[in-house]
């Protein structure tokens, strides 16, 4: 019961100033770290979508997502675990020209972790590779243990649930029909 | 020019006007001086209250917006004007009062140039508001404050800053009021879920020890009445929250008392005694239930709240009565059979006796020869005064002493800081509560601790010719403190020894009459001069040094394990 897992949290607000703040001041309060972060404008214009992974209970998140959810410029707040989502991030990996040029099994190194290649010059090569956390590490340790990996950055995970629409849409779409019904 | 192309000064204070605002706590500064000026041509219709500190402001705009349900209104300058109120502000949170603070800000241009009394009020505000918004442009006034009050006043409420550039003060802007009555991303009250009133009505209706919780939530909602044919229909016994003291007569046939660590022995034993738990407008604060690993283990507990947040944070639920209470009670009392339960509501008897002699009869009828008691000053006061006198508290014993021994007949008759615990709230929430209720009598028990944390407001007090009654409760010590040190510290006394002024002094010289009372023969007498004297009045107890708030509940305790008193 009280073993931590990892929950992605996904919070629908209002394009405000601040808004970011109103929201880890709340992780903040219950020492939970967050994990990944993601955040862009949602489908809907004028909405922004907030992704967020963070290791936690499940009473635990449960309370954060409420006292989230009850901000005022917040329109929606919910949690979900990995089996509900598909999701996904993109890694980006700079490693030398020389060293990569010399490294033997270059296509099947791309072939195996389906990567691709954005850059090439003197210097360096830039690849790319999105995935699971474990998959875009994977890339990461075998490029550090062959020819040493430059710069590499990875980005907070975004996710779509599996099984409901985009739940947000309903829901605005019902709060305006009650508007209309009261007026 | 057209009328209507107005600074944004003057488009604040039509919107204030425009909200049903007559009363604005404040004071003055840099940042706001063109506020100000504009202010002078608003006197007529917007009445200021000049405070002595931004603290004290803030809090007496709280005590307006608890004895009126109106929202109260602060008006402060940047920097330090701004964070002397965040105590107020965190205390309104904490304590779901309806205020917004305004506060002024330097021009736009210098934001985030560290400029002479810039702060980032928004950024220190947001943990502690239900909304906070920095106003850049003057075309943002009608839509920000409009918006604000909407926030402070609706659902659960509480707290919102404005801050407002200088810039956007003298900017001119072509005004139109717009009132701001609904938010999409905001509900402030859910719709009942019928199940759940269901649910709830069938638990009640099994019931044979139902008890009732009641906390501000039903204040806040206007649901006295609603309460009270909710308890009625079904013959349920309840106690009440600190806060939500008031919400039903003292003397009520079904009104057991206060809950939690100083609370009544009855309701704190019945809570582990009962077999469905209602909560009604409470939220389970560690100070009312103890160890929440023994607290209501046996009980259904049923908890009605207008936050979701709330329900299940503190205490898990079986049902949960989602709504505000002035719907979801009589929804559900719809549904209620008639019922009595005459052997358990008169169960709470044999507790209320014990308490009766072991504490209550020790502090409100001393022996003759010990030095004057808190709870028997209280309790002749509170007899004293019209039965629909507000009572106004400091922090601490005094606290304490006055909510469990003065006598409630009216709804909105107790102003206390709550869940902050601000210690120097009482005095400048008492300036409030007579501002928003000028014809009540407004008694303000305080300790000498508390009273010296916001001394200066007497100053406000004289300058506006307010009619207080203020009761000091001195023992010369930090009382509550200094209880905890005897329980629990081996009489180890840290810091909480007071070498105090003369307080009926210090009231005079703000022509404020005053009288030191340290004998019980002379106590009715001066108790008889204070509400005889017309204008505000200072009554300086001077109470046993040592004395001690029984029933306790020691902290993290199981809510059952109560001192009675020394051993």
């Amino acid at each position: 019961m009280n073993t931590k897992q990892l929950y992605t949290v996904i919070i629908f607000s209002e394009n405000t100033v601040g808004l970011l703040n109103q929201i880890t001041i709340i992780f903040t309060r219950r020492q939970l770290n967050i994990e990944t972060l993601s955040v862009s404008p949602s489908a809907i214009q004028g909405v922004h979508k907030f992704t967020i992974t963070t290791f936690a209970e499940k009473d635990m998140i449960d309370k954060v997502v409420k006292q989230i959810d009850k901000r005022v410029d917040i329109l929606k707040a919910y949690y979900n675990t990995d089996e509900d989502l598909v999701h996904q991030e993109i890694a980006l990996y700079k490693v030398s020209a020389e060293l990569f040029m010399k490294l033997k099994g270059v296509e099947e190194l791309i072939r195996k972790y389906n990567a691709r290649v954005l850059e090439v010059n003197e210097d360096c090569i830039v690849l790319e590779k999105s995935g699971h956390y474990e998959e875009t590490q994977a890339l990461f340790l075998e490029l550090s243990r062959s020819i040493g990996v430059l710069q590499f950055i990875r980005s907070g995970r975004i996710a779509i649930t599996k099984s409901k629409v985009e739940r947000l849409s309903d829901m605005l779409s019902a709060m305006e029909k009650k508007i209309q019904a009261n007026q | 020019m057209d009328k209507n192309v107005i600074t944004g000064s003057e488009a604040l204070l039509r919107t204030l006007i425009a909200e049903g605002v007559d009363t604005i706590f404040g004071y003055p500064g840099g940042q706001v001086i063109p506020l100000y000026d504009c202010l002078y041509d608003y006197s007529d219709r917007l009445k200021h209250i000049l405070a002595r500190h931004e603290q004290g402001a803030t809090h007496a705009a709280q005590g307006y917006a608890r004895v009126s349900g109106k929202t109260g209104v602060v008006l402060v300058t940047s920097g330090p004007g701004a964070t002397n109120t965040i105590t107020g502000i965190a205390d309104a949170m904490m304590d779901s009062t309806p205020i917004v603070v305004i506060s002024g800000q330097v021009p736009s241009p210098l934001l985030g140039s560290d400029a002479f009394q810039e702060i980032d009020v928004i950024g220190i505000a947001q943990p502690i508001t239900k909304w906070a918004y920095q106003i850049r442009k003057p075309e943002e006034i009608a839509w920000a404050v409009s918006r604000a009050f909407y926030i402070a006043s609706t659902g659960r409420p509480g707290p919102v800053v404005i801050d407002f550039a200088k810039d956007a003060q003298i900017g001119l802007v072509d005004y139109v009021y717009e009132k701001v009555s609904r938010i999409r991303s905001y509900q402030p009250v859910p719709e009942a879920d019928a199940e759940q009133i269901k649910t709830a009505a069938r638990l009640i209706n099994e019931a044979e020890k139902p008890f009732a919780l009641v906390g501000q939530g039903v204040i806040l909602g206007g649901a006295e009445k609603e309460l009270l044919a909710f308890l009625e229909k079904a013959d349920i016994p309840a106690a009440a929250t600190m806060l939500g003291l008031s919400a039903m007569p003292s003397d009520y046939r079904l009104n057991k008392g206060m809950l939690g660590m100083h609370g009544n022995v009855g309701p704190n034993r019945k809570t582990n005694d009962c077999d469905v738990l209602i909560a009604i407008g409470m939220r389970f604060d560690d100070r009312v239930t103890g160890n929440l690993q023994a607290y209501a283990r046996q009980a259904k507990i049923i908890h009605f709240d207008i936050d979701l947040s709330e329900i299940g944070k503190n205490v898990p639920v079986d049902v949960s009565v989602w709504g505000d209470a002035k719907e979801t009670l009589p929804a559900v009392t719809r549904l209620l059979n008639p019922a009595t339960h005459t052997e358990w509501t008169g169960s709470f008897a044999a507790d209320e006796q014990e308490e009766y002699e072991k504490v209550v009869e020790k502090e409100i009828h001393p022996e003759g020869n010990r030095p004057l008691q808190m709870g028997e000053v209280v309790r002749k006061v509170s007899d004293a005064a019209e039965s629909d006198a507000i009572l106004v508290t400091d922090v601490g014993q005094n606290q304490m002493m006055a909510v469990r021994y003065f006598r409630y007949n009216h709804t909105r008759s107790v102003v206390t800081s709550g869940g902050l615990g601000t210690m120097g709230f009482g005095l400048p929430a008492a300036i409030g509560a007579k501002e928003g209720a000028p014809d009540r009598i407004v008694c303000l028990f305080t300790g000498d601790g508390g009273l010296q944390m916001t001394l200066q407001e007497l100053g406000t007090i004289m300058q506006e010719k307010l009619d207080i009654k203020i009761i000091v409760l001195n023992n010369n010590y930090l009382g509550m403190v200094r209880q905890w040190q005897e329980l629990f510290f081996d009489k180890r006394y840290s810091a909480t020894t007071m070498a105090n002024p003369d307080f009926a002094a210090i009231a005079r010289a703000y022509g404020i009459r005053s009288r030191k009372v340290a004998k019980r023969e002379e106590l009715d007498e001066a108790i008889a001069e204070m509400f005889n004297s017309s204008g505000a009045f200072m009554l300086v107890a001077e109470v046993e040094t040592h004395g001690m708030v029984y029933p306790m509940v020691p902290a993290g305790a199981a809510i059952t394990h109560i001192i009675m008193g020394k051993s």
